[in-house]
């Protein structure tokens, strides 16, 4: 298979809570090519093991079924979709207001999509009720660009300093 | 978690050792729940310094620990909390009930 971005990556795991680590961990390893910075590296993370516990906890609840996470990176932006084959969500904006949730008694915050679109630069939910839900996030890597008057008053600084 | 009590202040201290989502949140609460019925402490303090990762789940679990306090009359507060996760807790305006001190 011949990728069209610039890298491409699938995970496939069931729906185990134990897996939320391992999806963070490896989506975070991949983006790492980016050279993002901890705080990027940390906000990734976090949106990724929201998606994929709502997927877990709200998609299949206490069923067994697949999760899918798929990486693309295009120029400076990394984009992780997290989709599962659930129940899917009956009302989206009702979902992604902050502390929705649709199960208080397990103590959920319902903060995943506040969390998701805070910590993402980009948030989309796509669901149907009985096919299951597709969340795409995606994420600017901001590159620090080291500018020539910069190199030179560094420079000119080392010079003073001998 | 390592658990320490101080009968003086009814201080119950409780030093989370772990990455805090939905998968590990699970046995933290129950692990937190009974240390507080054992000790019916004043005051439960939860120790971050340990915790490198930690997302909604953490909300939910503090919350909770928040709730039951209340009921039994005493207070939660946090301690060693990275920048990291105030962005999580002060995202759901958990930090004015529980708040985050500075300390050890």
């Amino acid at each position: 298979m011949k990728s069209i971005y610039e890298n491409e990556m699938n995970l496939e795991f069931i729906s185990k809570s134990s897996n939320e680590a391992f999806a963070r961990i490896s989506v975070a390893a991949f983006a790492a090519q980016l050279d993002p910075t901890i705080e990027e590296i940390a906000d990734i993370k976090t949106a990724v093991s929201e998606a994929v516990t709502n997927s877990i906890v709200h998609g299949y609840e206490d069923t067994e079924g697949i999760v899918k996470v798929h990486c693309k990176i295009i120029g400076n932006s990394i984009i992780v979709e997290v989709s599962d084959t659930g129940k899917g969500i009956e009302n989206v904006e009702e979902a992604r207001k902050p502390l929705y949730t649709s199960k208080p008694n397990l103590e959920r915050s319902g903060m995943g999509f506040t969390i998701m679109e805070s910590f993402m630069d980009e948030v989309k939910i796509e669901s149907i009720v009985g096919l299951g839900t597709k969340v795409t996030m995606k994420k600017l890597i901001k590159k620090e660009e080291v500018t020539q008057e910069e190199i030179e008053e560094v420079l000119s600084q080392i010079g003073k300093e001998q | 978690m390592n658990v320490n009590y101080e009968e003086k202040d009814k201080l119950l201290l409780l030093e989370i050792t772990e990455e805090i989502d939905h998968h590990t949140s699970e046995k933290i609460r129950r692990k937190a729940d009974y240390e507080i019925t054992r000790y019916m402490p004043r005051k439960v303090v939860f120790d971050f310094h340990h915790v490198t990762f930690m997302d909604s789940a953490g909300i939910g679990m503090v919350l909770g620990r928040y709730k039951m306090m209340k009921m039994l009359g005493g207070s939660v507060e946090m301690i060693n909390v990275s920048p990291m996760l105030k962005k999580v807790f002060e995202m759901s305006g958990i930090t004015k009930i529980c708040p985050l001190k500075e300390v050890s």
